[in-house]
């Protein structure tokens, strides 16, 4: 392995998709889609959430097969059939987390990172050629540092450098700057930035921040639904250009029977909430809100922005730091003796992981919010035939297709795990208020319909429902008044008759 | 329809630990053949020794009971994903709890000082075991080492306090508590030479039996113990959850060392360390964390414990082949653990009726 020939290497090859298509069942994923990334050059992927852009990545990387088109590198057409080829012809892929050990020092993991491998390390001569690696790379970091200690800006460096130190050319960014402060990430995409200009690299990233895009990229790809929205030099286009590209233009909010109520009165109010992230660092920053009956209140935003954060505070599953929720003009603790006086249910993302026992019967995980009541247990011992009677009930109201009550909620599709949870969170009779975050995500259309329905007949039945989507179109169908989550701050609100698309896109970038 | 699939399941779990036992008996000959003895005549000795005759059998069962109840200890708080060993730790100090309370109203009647060392035992064990569950909820202790820690602190204290405080200064060779009178010992159950601690242990694990599938307060530590998110969502207290389950597991396994010092050796001294905590625990997970399933599991390891001697007589064999025999035993049935689901025979047919 030489190190020395840094000055004057050929410019990294071509990169082209070709009418690209991606079928998982009945789901188009990704609808013949083309994309050429020049030599040298910085080309930024656009669009939403379930938009294709991982996909099409995925399809270049070899972790998916294309159902059809073609991938090119190099003007040949290379059937790449895994990740392992792609790093063959030169093309790295940075993930949005990081994949480094963090006991071990840099030195470490970048030796790590080589596919193929010696049964036995030299390390003097490792050493060696690393520190020559060192002296040309884009960014130095101490060898000799565990990765534990380093700062989050400096692990992403690290990912980045794990590339080129396994001489990739291409390098695919997925969302590199979802972890990072926006000054680590300018750093970062700056530097980068000068590799490409070099000729020494072609970068494709994909992001959702229009800021981004325009700073550091040449060209823009957007994607919306599975299809190529648009496709451009970024110096010609302006950021509502992207913005139309990226959430269509003919956005029509579709009108769904909507019953008013009389006089709304405040159900949940936040004031001055605030929560931190896993980390430590503040997700939320005093987030004032108040949903009142019979309305559905949707929060748009990039994911990350802290919603997650919102939800969890708001279904216990994560302490606030600062102020205080309220529910029916009282304090309130996600304690399970307050849910059932407030009647508070809340439908979450990841249903499997966040709502449900995978392991437990699909009886049970419906008895979950009922089963320390009559009629269900008295004194403590439990009914099992009226917890089984109760599930059956559920299922048949529900259509939710399992083999048998007692089957495991695990064994489940996706779509049948939402509607178990939906149809426990559901079913009260006296339900006030629903917390609910990406109903639909990863669902087929005909589950989409129905959970919208549900949705908006528990608004019309006088219900308040929070509503945290990434999904723009979700909440321009359901919501009644809209607001814009960004960096944890709520910078936008709006009555759903009155939302400006190019506004929202905008506010939703941080702008 | 849900008849055929139950069947087919417990089947299952009926033929799996069959099949490893009859590995491991197979693995066991061969280990004998090897050492000089002959495999037949073993395992007919080991029989014999442990159900052999109505006499061999009451020695298997007085084994079995101490058992079952420090089976518990990692059982219930099993069901909240917790791994605690420290069942050798809560019968020590249960014991000496149980000989302390004993001690103290030894005036009165014998069925008041009885009930006040089974209270006084579990009481110890229980608090010794909630410490675990509090260090795990409030520091993110790891339960499984800090349990093991404690039986070493466990057994220090008892060897500190039968040789201090405690200690009755006629017993010269082994250091040990004063004894407890003969009239408050617990007798025999009628008819037999098993004392009363096997109708405890049983008990004790139908008692755990109902209340983890049958009371809302065991439906609540499945869940929180299955998925702790989802938990979080309906609302359940799981920092009680977690030092309630822990608390009763301990108790069940200071039972176990009140057990011990009343109906066995009289008083606490280091004999109450004699290894059925960490019997416990294996007899726990050859269970699969299953409390009716731990009283079987208990007889049987407690006919192997029974059979050492025979083996050591009338085989030549040195008296660890007991210990040979009761690990392969336990590695072959937790071998087979990763075999559930393999066999299209136990699978659940899939059903018909439902459209696709």
């Amino acid at each position: 392995m030489s190190s020395s020939s840094v000055i004057e290497k050929p410019l990294p090859p071509d990169l082209e998709a070709i009418n690209l298509s991606k079928h998982f069942g009945t789901l188009v994923a990704l609808d013949k889609v083309s994309l050429h990334l020049k030599p040298g050059s910085f080309h930024a992927l656009l669009g939403e959430n379930g938009a294709g852009k991982s996909t099409l990545v995925k399809c270049v990387m070899g972790f998916y097969q294309p159902t059809s088109g073609d991938v090119c590198v190099g003007k040949q057409s290379r059937g790449i059939k895994n990740p392992a080829a792609a790093h063959q012809l030169g093309i790295g892929m940075v993930y949005q987390h990081f994949t480094s050990v963090p006991a071990m020092t840099v030195a470490e993991n970048l030796v790590l990172s080589r596919f193929e491998g010696s049964p036995l390390i030299n390390w003097q001569q490792e050493r060696e050629q690393l520190g020559a690696f060192m002296d040309t790379a884009p960014f130095h970091l101490p060898l000799e540092r565990p990765v534990g200690e380093l700062a989050a800006g400096e692990k992403q460096k690290l990912e980045i450098l794990k590339q080129l130190y396994l001489k990739s050319r291409i390098l695919i960014l997925d969302e590199p700057t979802s972890v990072l402060t926006p000054d680590e990430a300018d750093e970062v995409l700056g530097l980068l930035r000068e590799e490409v200009t070099k000729g020494k690299l072609s970068v494709l990233m994909i992001s959702h921040k229009f800021r981004e895009v325009t700073a550091f990229a040449d060209e823009v790809t957007v994607l919306r639904k599975g299809k190529l929205a648009g496709q451009g030099l970024v110096k010609e286009l302006t950021i509502a250009d992207m913005g139309a590209m990226m959430l269509g233009e003919a956005r029509e909010v579709k009108s769904v029977a909507k019953t008013t109520l009389e006089n709304p009165a405040p159900v949940l109010e936040l004031r001055e909430l605030g929560a931190d992230k896993d980390n430590g660092l503040p997700a939320l920053e005093r987030i004032n809100l108040t949903v009142n009956k019979g309305e559905i209140v949707g929060i748009a935003g990039v994911s990350g922005n802290g919603q997650k954060e919102l939800v969890e505070v708001l279904c216990g599953q994560r302490s606030p730091t600062t102020g205080q929720v309220c529910v029916n003009g009282q304090p309130y603790q996600p304690t399970r003796k307050e849910m059932t006086k407030h009647q508070v249910y809340v439908l979450p993302e990841e249903p499997l992981q966040n709502a449900c026992v995978p392991h437990m019967s699909v009886a049970e995980n419906l008895a979950l919010r009922t089963f320390d009541r009559p009629p269900q247990s008295k004194r403590g011992f439990l009914f099992l035939n009226v917890i089984r009677q109760m599930a059956r009930a559920l299922i048949e109201t529900f259509s939710i297709r399992t083999p048998s009550a007692q089957t495991p909620v695990g064994n489940l599709s996706g779509g049948n795990v939402q509607r178990t949870v939906l149809a426990r969170e559901l079913s009260s009779e006296t339900i006030q208020l629903l917390i609910v975050s990406n109903p639909c995500f990863g669902l087929d259309f005909s589950a989409v319909e129905y959970i919208h329905s549900q949705i908006l007949a528990a608004r019309n039945r006088g219900v308040a429902i929070l509503l945290v989507s990434e999904d723009l179109d979700e909440l321009l169908i359901l919501a009644d008044r809209l607001l814009v989550m960004s960096e944890g701050k709520l910078v936008y609100e709006s009555a759903i008759a009155d939302a400006d698309i190019a506004t929202i896109g905008h506010r939703m970038a941080g702008h | 329809m849900m008849q055929m699939q139950s069947w087919r399941k417990t089947l299952e779990f009926i033929c799996i630990p069959l099949g490893a036992i009859l590995a491991a008996l197979f693995a066991f000959g061969i280990f004998c053949a090897f050492a000089g003895g002959n495999p037949f005549g073993v395992y007919y000795s080991i029989y014999r020794a442990a159900f052999g005759s109505w006499s061999a059998f009451q020695n298997t069962l007085i084994r079995a009971s101490p058992l079952m109840l420090s089976a518990l200890c990692t059982i219930l708080p099993a069901r909240l994903g917790l791994v605690i060993i420290g069942n050798e730790g809560a019968i020590v100090l249960g014991g000496l709890g149980a000989v302390a309370v004993g001690l103290a109203i030894q005036g009165g009647a014998p069925i008041i000082v009885q009930l006040g060392m089974a209270l006084g035992g579990m009481a110890v064990g229980g608090l010794w075991i909630a410490l675990v569950g509090i260090l795990r909820h409030y520091r993110a202790v790891n339960e499984t080492i800090s349990s093991l820690l404690m039986n070493y602190i466990a057994i220090a204290l008892l060897n500190q306090l039968v040789e201090g405080p405690m200690r009755d200064p006629s017993s010269l060779n082994k250091p040990s508590s004063y004894p407890i009178a003969d009239v408050n010992m617990l007798g025999n159950l009628p008819g037999m030479r098993v004392h009363y601690g096997l109708l405890f242990g049983i008990i004790a694990c139908i008692l755990a039996y109902i209340l983890i599938q049958r009371t809302t307060f065991g439906f609540a530590a499945r869940m929180a113990g299955g998925n702790l998110r989802a938990a979080k969502i309906a609302g359940l207290p799981v920092g009680k959850l977690t030092i309630a389950i822990c608390f009763l597991g301990g108790a069940c396994a200071g039972l176990a060392g009140m057990v011990e010092v009343a109906a066995v050796h009289g008083r606490a001294n280091i004999s109450l360390n004699s290894n059925y905590g960490y019997g416990g625990v294996l007899v726990a997970f050859v269970a699969r964390q299953n409390p009716l399933a731990a009283i079987l599991v208990s007889i049987m390891l407690g006919g192997i414990l029974a059979s050492a001697g025979i083996l050591q007589r009338s085989h030549g064999l040195p008296d660890a082949t007991a210990l040979v025999f009761q690990g392969l035993v336990f590695l072959s049935i937790l071998y087979s653990d990763s075999l559930y689901g393999r066999f299209d025979f136990f699978k659940e047919r899939a059903i018909a009726t439902s459209e696709v």
